[in-house]
This record gives structure tokens, C-alpha cells and sequence, in this order.
């Protein structure tokens, strides 16, 4: 009833292959966009921005990169942390070399430095498959962290190995640096996602998306009707890496302004991704934002609730919060093993048909 | 005037039940609820001190006893003295778990409570470089005590940043004074070769300018052993200390990496007394583990272990016995090194907020108040006696230019058999002639990566 289709008529192809082709769905996200474009600038706080909305965007990228890579083409990465890595080390590279660089390009620079980088590490994947490339990652993770320890050129000769984000600014307006405003680097970290969101989404459905989904699926059958492994695997691997850099590069310069290899970029970084496709949903563009939401926002939550709502003690609570987020996680696989953007599916599915399931 | 404001919604006591009957539910919500602002409003000014603690993850073990200490010491002034001048302090906590991101959520979260707050200290050295630009953007002092960025000591430089009494620099040259004493000589470390065992973080890279400049000068050879995060797993650097058999192993760990490095090191039997660790991996949760064998380990100090002070007897008394505590099973252990370094925490920072509020002549200090109070805070050994605690640390003194004040350290050794730390030198003076040039050359680098004209000090 509330989903009803009745009465929309596609009578072009162009309508019927449209993104959203359901007109609720269209105006729904229509909405949302403008909502986060138009109204929450003008009310976004610090706390807002830096505690809540800069990291959610921002592991929403992150996750839309690593579903490129596994949901899409089905080959399981733990390198997601060093990717990070590269893309801020890069960014930070690129500010500090080029100080007059336009922060836009250093970021699309970053994300192509990323890209290549996980091209290189993406060519085993043409030799093992499965468990022995989430290894072969692993390895890859390790690898960058510790090269950002060792060579003391990537942060600049730094005392401590701590990299500092200069101030930069885009249109006049501040986007790095302690005194940017934050309505302004929430815009722009909400611009570089959105875009690159719908990059992602449409790259999906086209032919890059299905040949890889065709390699995810079996990737002997995919050769036997024309798909080459070579070029559809490194193609993920350079895209997955792209967005991936991008969003390490947010992280580090728009949101932390300061990073360290070790604790900013650690294998744990990589596991909080994967586990954020797994809970939204593998080979799902809204599950990436959806698992991103999830892990980030509610830790954040539930502590809140139990630190100023029920007053509880904050190193108990934060046991507590732990503890509900393994509950929750278990609870919601074995709702839907298929994650949350499959149950917001199927709550679609159960809208358009209410008050009158068959 | 309040007190109508206050009595307003719901009218005077004698005619109080028939204007209940009277007014609407909805009448008497909104008085109570306006009773309830304007009583906020008015009710007193607090001074806000949100504490960074972390009593969960890895480095709770040592996070848990720095934090009672911090906070024991806020809740006796209020309890003892009714606040800092008379003014309440209410204290906003946040656990950050040692973890820079969730740092920064808790100072987004903390940082405008009540009338805002007053300073901060992470008791972070990644987190600390995260706040740095924060905290001069908003205008908030960071008191970074005997931690965080070495060249923050520079005032000129860093407006907003404290890190007295010392740093990690002046901790460095002292332990090779130190060791060169034990040697004999400093002309004794010629050809010595002495082990850096560090966190593998901004914090345990710290000392290691300093040590290299050190080892030129004296012509020891330095070798590098990194642990990394969070420190469990050190089975492969000692087994390079076992091989390569430095003559002394300095030791920059936190959490559960002191424990487990003093039991390697129990394990390879390396000599104790030649093991020194910095003053963050010497208390007694770092030793105990280790048993009978981590006998005579040495870690650097800049004050005394132990609860025969007469402000524990005042924090029993009005704090642990009078229900207040944030943790009321820590009783028995008041005195240990790092609850003792959160007393001197909060007691350094506390007696800033008074020189602030006292310069200013005000009982309603902002943050940029009590920065001043920093600059010119000032506790002498007279003072600190005054304050409970005589013969604790050495007076100390912050201006302008200088925001590290003295920078003396003395070593503790550990006696396992009587369970207790005791501190067995005098205070060596660092040496500043090492560490300025150092200082100078990292805080101008900040400046121009940050467009920051040093200021002039007077």
C-alpha cells in the first residue's frame, strides 16, 4: 500500500534502466540528498561533524570500496587499513610537497596513488583465490604500515612519525586545519562521497559491474563466455584501492588532521571495514552506508544513551557497549545472513504488498 | 529573584494544592520545567574538568590508577574545601580507551559542557597531537604533563600546550647520565651500547632524537627495538637484546608492554639494575607480574611512590570513607606511582585554575583564564607542604617561554621482596644544553607548517 508501483508507466528504456526506477524510492533519496545538502549545514556542530557525520561519510566510502572489491568481484581483502594508509600518506604527501595544489586534485592524486599501489598488490589475486588472498592482503597491510614506520620520508623526518595535516583551503573556504568550520568540511566530504556513490552505483549495473559480479560468481564460467580475470580483477582492485585512498585521505586530513601508521591505519581498521559490508550487506552500494552507519554510529549511541541517560559509569558502560554490539551484530546475521540492505529489501517488499500478503 | 521565578509555576506553599487543581497538567509541566531553568541557570558556577580516562583495553592496567588519582583529587577539594576558592568543580568523564578516535568524539563531547571546559589532559601522546590544533583553534589549555610533544615546552611556539614539569628529552639524557655514572664516567659510555625498547607510537618515538644526538656526543651505540601495539608480543626483540647483550636497556612502554617487556627480560636474565624504563613503565602493576625476579628494576621519576603523605590520610578520610570515590575498590591501593602521578596531575592543574581565577580576581574563570593561571603557575616545595604533600617532587615554576619548568628526574628501583618502589639518587638536572637546540629546531617546524608567528615573551 505505502510502496504501490500502480500507476507508474515506464514507456522509454532510458525510464526502466533508471537508477531508482520506483518513484517513492527516486523522491525518498531525492529527499535525503537534499536534506543533507540543504538543511543539516546549517545546524551541524562541532560534535556533530567530527564525532558523528565526518566518520560515518567517511568509513561509507571506505565501504563502498571494499564491496567493490568483495562483494562485487568476490575477492576477500584484509589490506583495507594499509589502503587507508597509502591514501593519507599520499594526501599528506602531496599537501606538504605542493602547497599550492588544489585540494580536489590532491585528493583524486591520492586516490590514484592508492589505486596503483593496490593494482601491484592486487596481482596475486590472479594466482590464489579465497582464504589465501585475504593472506596475501594481510600481508600487504602489514607491509605499509610498517614501510610508514621505517622511512622517515614519508612523514617528513617528523620527531615521532605523527603526521600533521596543514590548513588548506578550497573556494576561500577552510577545509583542513584546526579552524575549519564544520558545515564546511562536512559539504565536502559529503560532495566527494555522494559523487563518488553514484560513480559506484552506476559503475555496478554497467559492464565493468557485471563482469566482475560474473567473476565473483565463478570465475571459470566467466572466462569460458569472454571475461578476462587479468584485467576485471586488477580493474577491482584499482577501484576498490581508489575509493579506498580517498576515503584514508578524508580520514586523515579532513577529519583527524593528525594520524600515526600504527593506530590511525591498523589491521583493526581493516576487520571494522570488512565487518561494515558484512552487517550492510556484500555487493550492496546502500549496505555500504547502512553497515557504516551501523558500526560507527551505534557504539556512539549506546554509549551516549548509557553515559547521560541512564548516568552509568563510562568505563562500565563501555564494557556493556561492547558486549551489545557483539549481541547485535549475531542478532542481525541471523535475522538476514544477507545483511541490512537485503532486510530493508525485504521490508520493501512487505510494504508494497501490506495489508494484503498473499 | 530566582527564588520566584522558581516558585512561579507552581504559586505560593499555603495556596499550593488548590493551584493544582486549578492548572492544567500541562501548565504545571511548564513551570517546573521553567522552575527547573532558571534554577539551573542560577544554580552555582561549576568548574568543568573533563577527565580522558581509560579503565578499559590494554593499557587499562595503568590508565585505571592515573585516573583515581586525577579524580580522587578534584572530589577532595570539593569535599574538603568546597572547591577550588570556593567554587565547585564538577568533573565531566569520557572514556577514551587510549584510542585517538574515540579521543576526539569525547573532546567534541566534553569540550562545551557546562560553562565549557577548563583544560584538558589526554594522558595521550597520539592524542595529544591530535588536540594541539584543536585546542588552539578553541582556545582550551592542554596540560600535558610529562608527556605529549617535547617542543611544546617552547611557550613562544605553543600558546595553549603545558607540559610541566619535564619532558620525555630531559627523561632521555638523564638516564644517560645515569648510566654513565653507573659506568664510571660519562667519557665510560665510549663504545657501551645501550637498547631502546619503545611503544611504537608517537610516544615511544619520542626520545629517540634526542638519545641519537646523545650518542654522538658520548659515543655509545644506540640500538632501535620498536614494540608494536598494544605490546603482548615481544618474544623477537628479546631475543636481539639476548643476542646482541647491550649494556643497558632503556625502556619507553605503556600498558600491558611494561609487564610483558620486564618478563622477557626476567626471562632472558638480563640484569635488572641495568633496565631502566621511563617514568611511564615504572608502577607496581608493571612489576608485580614479573615476580621476585624484576627485583631492582629502575625506571626514571619526578616524584615519590607511596601513601604516608598527609594528603592520602585527607583522601582516605573524605573521599574513600565518605562514599565519593569514582572507584571504591581502589582503596587499598592509594600510593601506588601512577595514582600518585594523578594526584600531581590534578594538583598542578588545580592550583593553576586558582592562579588563573586569582590574577583575574574572579570566581567564574574561562579556559583562557586558566591558561594564564598555567603561564604563571608557580608551586614551591613550601607550597606542595602546604598542599599535603612536603618532600613529593620539586617545586615548580612555568613562564612565558618556558612551559616545561625544571625538567629534574630521579630513579625508583623496585624491591620485590618488600613490594614497594622507593626512589634511591637525587634529582639530576637534564641536560638543557642538549635538549634546548633540539626543542628550538621541532617547535619552529611546527611554526611554519602551521603559519605561527612566535610570540615575544617579556
Amino acid at each position: 500500500m505505502f510502496y504501490r508501483e500502480a500507476g507508474q508507466f515506464k514507456t522509454t528504456y532510458k525510464s526502466d534502466q533508471a537508477l531508482f526506477p520506483i518513484a517513492q524510492d527516486r523522491y525518498f533519496v531525492i529527499g535525503v540528498v537534499l536534506f543533507a545538502f540543504l538543511v543539516i549545514p546549517f545546524f551541524i556542530t562541532d560534535y556533530w561533524a567530527n564525532a558523528l557525520l565526518l566518520p560515518f561519510l567517511i568509513y561509507a566510502l571506505a565501504a563502498i570500496g571494499l564491496n567493490i572489491l568483495t562483494g562485487y568481484c568476490g575477492q576477500l581483502s584484509l589490506g583495507t587499513g594499509g589502503f587507508l594508509a597509502v591514501g593519507a600518506y599520499a594526501s599528506y604527501k602531496l599537501m606538504t610537497s605542493f602547497p599550492e595544489m588544489n585540494l580536489i586534485v590532491v585528493f583524486l592524486l591520492s586516490g590514484l596513488i592508492t589505486a596503483l599501489v593496490g593494482i601491484f598488490f592486487g596481482v596475486p589475486s590472479l594466482r590464489i583465490k579465497g582464504f589465501y588472498l585475504a593472506v596475501a592482503t594481510l600481508a600487504s597491510q602489514f607491509f605499509i604500515v610498517w614501510l610508514f614506520n621505517k622511512v622517515p620520508w614519508f612523514f617528513n623526518y617528523s620527531a615521532t612519525g605523527q603526521i600533521s595535516v596543514p590548513p588548506r583551503e578550497i573556494f576561500g573556504f577552510l577545509v583542513t586545519g584546526p579552524d575549519a568550520s564544520p558545515a564546511i568540511t562536512y559539504l565536502f566530504t559529503l560532495t566527494l562521497v555522494s559523487i563518488f556513490a553514484l560513480l559506484a552505483k552506476n559503475m555496478a549495473r554497467g559492464n565493468v559491474g557485471r563482469s566482475w559480479m560474473a567473476i565473483r560468481d565463478m570465475d571459470i564460467a566467466a572466462e569460458i563466455i569472454g571475461i578476462r580475470p587479468l584485467k576485471t580483477k586488477l580493474i577491482a582492485f584499482a577501484v576498490s584501492s581508489f575509493y579506498i585512498g580517498i576515503a584514508g585521505a578524508l580520514l586523515f586530513a579532513v577529519w583527524l588532521g593528525s594520524a600515526e601508521p600504527t593506530e590511525a591505519f591498523g589491521i583493526d581498521q581493516s576487520f571494522l571495514i570488512l565487518f561494515m559490508i558484512i552487517i550492510g550487506g556484500l555487493g550492496s552500494i546502500l549496505g555500504s552506508f547502512m553497515g557504516a552507519a551501523f558500526m560507527v554510529l551505534m557504539p556512539i549511541f549506546l554509549k551516549n544513551f548509557m553515559v547521560d541517560g541512564l548516568g552509568l559509569q563510562p568505563a562500565f558502560s563501555e564494557h556493556v557497549q561492547i558486549m551489545l554490539m557483539g549481541v547485535l551484530i549475531i542478532f542481525f546475521l541471523i535475522v538476514e545472513p544477507h545483511g541490512l540492505a537485503r532486510l530493508w529489501q525485504i521490508a520493501k517488499e512487505k510494504l508494497r504488498i501490506w495489508p494484503f500478503p498473499y | 529573584m530566582h527564588v520566584r521565578g522558581k516558585e512561579g509555576g507552581i504559586g505560593p506553599p499555603d495556596n499550593i494544592k488548590e493551584d493544582i487543581k486549578d492548572m492544567k497538567l500541562k501548565q504545571l509541566a511548564l513551570g517546573l520545567i521553567a522552575a527547573v531553568a532558571i534554577t539551573g541557570s542560577a544554580s552555582a558556577y561549576e568548574l568543568t574538568v573533563p577527565t580522558m580516562d581509560y579503565r578499559t583495553g590494554p593499557y587499562a592496567p595503568n590508565g585505571i590508577p592515573f585516573a583515581n588519582g586525577f579524580s580522587d583529587y578534584f572530589t577532595l577539594l570539593n569535599e574538603r574545601d568546597g572547591g577550588i576558592n570556593g567554587v565547585r568543580i564538577k568533573l565531566v568523564p569520557c572514556e577514551t580507551g587510549y584510542n585517538t578516535k574515540k579521543g576526539v568524539e569525547c573532546y567534541e563531547k566534553t569540550k562545551k559542557v557546562g560553562s565549557g571546559a577548563l583544560f584538558y589532559s589526554p594522558l595521550s601522546t597520539g592524542m595529544t597531537y591530535q588536540l594541539i590544533p584543536k585546542v588552539t583553534a578553541d582556545g582550551i589549555p592542554l596540560y600535558t604533563m610529562g608527556y605529549g610533544r617535547t617542543s611544546a615546552a617552547n611557550g613562544k611556539v605553543f600558546k595553549w600546550v603545558f607540559n610541566v614539569p619535564l619532558t620525555y628529552w630531559d627523561g632521555a639524557t638523564v638516564a644517560v647520565k645515569y648510566a654513565g655514572e653507573k659506568s664510571g664516567g660519562m667519557d665510560k659510555l665510549k663504545g657501551k651500547k645501550i637498547a631502546l625498547v619503545y611503544h611504537n607510537s608517537a610516544y615511544g618515538k619520542e626520545p629517540i632524537r634526542t638519545l641519537q644526538v646523545l650518542s654522538k656526543k658520548f659515543g655509545f651505540d644506540l640500538k632501535l627495538l620498536p614494540v608494536d601495539h598494544p605490546g603482548q608480543e615481544q618474544k623477537a626483540t628479546w631475543l636481539q637484546i639476548r643476542r646482541d647483550k647491550p649494556d643497558w636497556v632503556f625502556m619507553w612502554g605503556w600498558g600491558v608492554m611494561n609487564q610483558v617487556a620486564i618478563k622477557e627480560a626476567a626471562s632472558i636474565r638480563f640484569p635488572m639494575d641495568h633496565f631502566v624504563g621511563v617514568w611511564w613503565s615504572g608502577s607496581e602493576n608493571d612489576v608485580l607480574p614479573a615476580g621476585i625476579k624484576a627485583d631492582g628494576y629502575k625506571s626514571l621519576a619526578f616524584h615519590a611512590p607511596g601513601a604516608d603523605f598527609p594528603l592520602h590520610k585527607d583522601i582516605l578520610k573524605y573521599v574513600y570513607d565518605g562514599g565519593k570515590a569514582v572507584d571504591p575498590g581502589f582503596k587499598a591501593r592509594v600510593g601506588e606511582v601512577l595514582y600518585n602521578r594523578g594526584l600531581i596531575n590534578a594538583l598542578w592543574a588545580s592550583e593553576a585554575i586558582r592562579t588563573g581565577m586569582n590574577i583575574h580576581k574572579t570566581k567564574e574563570p574561562t579556559a583562557a583564564m586558566v591558561r594564564d593561571g598555567f603561564e604563571a603557575l608557580d608551586v614551591s616545595e613550601d607550597r606542595l607542604k602546604e598542599l599535603g604533600l612536603p618532600g613529593f617532587t620539586f617545586g615548580v615554576k612555568v613562564t612565558c617561554a618556558n612551559h616545561k619548568g625544571p625538567g629534574k628526574v630521579a630513579i625508583q628501583s623496585w624491591d620485590a621482596k618488600a613490594k614497594k618502589w622507593s626512589i634511591v639518587t637525587k634529582f639530576y638536572q637534564p641536560m638543557d644544553d642538549v635538549t634546548g637546540p633540539l626543542i628550538a629546531e621541532d617547535s619552529a617546524k611546527y611554526a611554519k607548517e602551521n603559519n605561527i608567528t612566535p610570540r615575544t615573551c617579556k
